[in-house]
């Protein structure tokens, strides 16, 4: 089977394999990743053909480009037999096209003269055709890898191995810039990062045909990068403001910016507690970033007075007008616990996704004391992946959860989180991740309801 | 909002979550205040998510829908798609299409038949919070 050569981007690398992994079963690409190595951003494949090559890698915003291996070896003259050896074949179908070559070093890097040098050595390939700087129909690359600096730094570096590729194509890591929040007409305090909204779009297996829902929109950062693949996304959220702009700047004026209007369906102001979606509605994706009280306070619906609403009678102006029905009226909100609102989401995610549908969920946690049980869980909702963006005193993870198929349900049984919830990530945020003096108090929080 | 949408939102009032009469919210009331106001919107036309979102609609609830807003052309029931690329399909796949994802409703109110609250839209925008004496 023809081996291909994925170059990755040097960033992010917690969630390459996992964007990639998605990216293979929403496209039905048979390849084993094992190969990933997140100190590397060269990783070898085998593909079936150059077609799944392109599918594998053409919505992909941490792939680079894909070239078709046509040898490997070090030094420059094992190459050039591993090429003779691989491709002879192949190199009459070249011979009249126009093409370039271009040289790509890895953890190093070569003087102009010495990649002409590098590329004239493969005049053996014998290509007749036009050198093109500009739209050539092939690109020839030569990519080097070269081993960890060592001890001292300013050592020479020792080249570890060179590939010899034929370009196939690029990712979408071009369109990082056209959705850069610096260019987005409309965006707020929560409004998240272009590039890692559509890593989680990816991850998600966001695609035509398919409804994905944030529930907690914000100003649609998830919707557009949803919208980008061509998913119809609908969100909400508590803050009327946010969902709602301003006349010429909001979430469907940002729609309009990107020109994927067609695929946005509606936003509306809810409170996550008191979801409007009826239970039998089923969704493909969740993506959502929940607040967790930083940039915005985590409030639900009710009020903190609870004696106040005691009687369940509607509140009246002095007029005798009922409030609620003015169109200024502001409903009372409560503060809530940022991991009630997560096993919230997990019940919500498991009652309303189809069979295999996924929940991408960004959640912060304090490196001072992060540990696997803080990850929360349901029965019914599969774990598939945890990627881990790292600040200097938090990170934040995406997690990844699949709808496990109805037909065979978990054994588990399915009953509310009975973890204790602990102090609050913006408590910790807020005193500045420092140990805590004595005890932290905090409030008891009460039974949720679900 | 769209009528895609209005078909898969219901009140928002614990109480109500047990009751029948809280799917659909209903438009045969409306407020002074804000009158209803509908548009039509073009959306460009794609068959694989009318024919996926297809299961997903609760039939009778659409067709109370389309009746209080002035439409009563749909069958009385579900129409049933195997092929959404089929020519004979495609009228009635683009006929959906119309009436889920073009048809909007600017302004208006939703009434929830079991407790009586009234949800408001303005700006095509749906308000589902509930007054403190509504919520448990």
């Amino acid at each position: 089977m023809p081996e291909y050569l994925i170059l990755l981007a040097q960033k992010h690398e917690s969630f390459r394999k996992t964007e990639l992994e998605a990216l293979a079963e929403l496209e039905q690409v048979p390849v084993d990743l094992s190969g990933h190595d997140v100190n590397t951003p060269l990783l070898y494949v085998t593909l079936d053909s150059e077609e799944d090559a392109r599918r594998l890698i053409r919505r992909s915003i941490l792939v680079r480009s894909i070239f078709e291996v046509w040898g490997r070896g070090n030094p420059l003259e094992r190459l050039h037999e591993d090429v003779k050896r691989r491709t002879s074949h192949l190199w009459p179908r070249y011979k009249d096209v126009s093409f370039k070559f271009d040289v790509i070093s890895y953890r190093g890097s070569r003087t102009k003269e010495e990649q002409r040098e590098i590329i004239e050595s493969f005049s053996f390939l014998d290509f007749e055709g036009p050198i093109r700087m500009r739209n050539p129909e092939e690109v020839f690359t030569i990519i080097e890898e070269y081993n960890a600096a060592s001890v001292p730094i300013n050592d020479p570096r020792v080249l570890k191995d060179i590939c010899f590729g034929r370009f196939i194509r690029d990712g979408q890591r071009d369109i990082i810039d056209k959705y850069d929040l610096k260019k987005r007409k409309y965006i707020g305090t929560t409004s998240f990062d272009a590039e890692l909204a559509l890593i989680s779009s990816n991850i998600g297996l966001a695609a035509p045909g398919k409804l994905v829902y944030d529930p907690f929109a914000g100003t649609g950062s998830f919707l557009v990068a949803a919208s980008h693949f061509g998913a119809m996304a609908f969100g909400s959220d508590i803050d009327g403001r946010q969902i709602r702009g301003t006349p010429n700047s909001n979430i469907v004026t940002n729609y309009n910016q990107y020109n994927v209007k067609s695929q946005f369906l509606d936003t509306f102001v809810c409170d996550f507690t008191h979801n409007p979606i009826r239970p039998s509605f089923r969704l493909d994706v969740i993506i959502c970033d929940p607040p967790y009280g930083v940039r915005e306070g985590l409030k639900v619906l009710g009020s903190r007075n609870t004696e106040r609403y005691a009687d369940r009678l509607p509140t009246r102006l002095e007029n005798g007008d009922l409030s609620h029905l003015q169109l200024d009226y502001i409903p009372p909100k409560k503060p809530y616990h940022f991991d009630a609102l997560l096993d919230d989401l997990l019940f919500f995610a498991a009652d309303h996704l189809v069979d295999n549908g996924r929940l991408c969920c960004w959640m912060p946690t304090a490196n001072e004391d992060y540990g696997e049980r803080d990850i929360p869980m349901h029965p019914n909702l599969k774990l598939i992946s945890n990627c881990v963006q790292e600040f200097n005193k938090w990170s934040r993870r995406l997690l990844t959860y699949s709808r496990r198929p109805r037909d065979c349900p978990s054994l588990d049984p399915i009953a509310k989180s009975n973890r204790a919830y602990k102090e609050q990530f913006r408590d910790k945020y807020f005193r500045g991740f420092s140990r805590p003096k004595g005890d932290v108090a905090f409030d008891d929080w009460e039974e949720k309801s679900l | 909002m769209k009528l895609l949408t209005a078909n898969f939102v219901q009140c928002t009032v614990k109480a109500c979550g047990s009751s029948p009469d809280c799917f659909p919210l209903h438009f045969d009331q409306q407020s002074p205040d804000i009158p209803l106001e509908l548009a039509h919107e073009d959306v460009d036309y794609s068959p694989e998510f009318i024919y996926n979102i297809l299961p997903r609609i609760e039939w009778t609830a659409l067709l109370t829908t389309a009746r209080e807003l002035g439409n009563a052309q749909l069958p009385e029931k579900k129409p049933e798609i195997e092929n959404p690329h089929a020519p004979e399909n495609e009228q009635l796949l683009k006929d959906l299409h119309t009436l889920l994802l073009e048809t909007q409703v600017i302004q208006g109110s939703m009434r929830c038949a079991n407790c009586g609250h009234i949800y408001f839209i303005r700006d095509s925008i749906p308000n589902f919070l509930l007054p403190g004496h509504l919520v448990q």
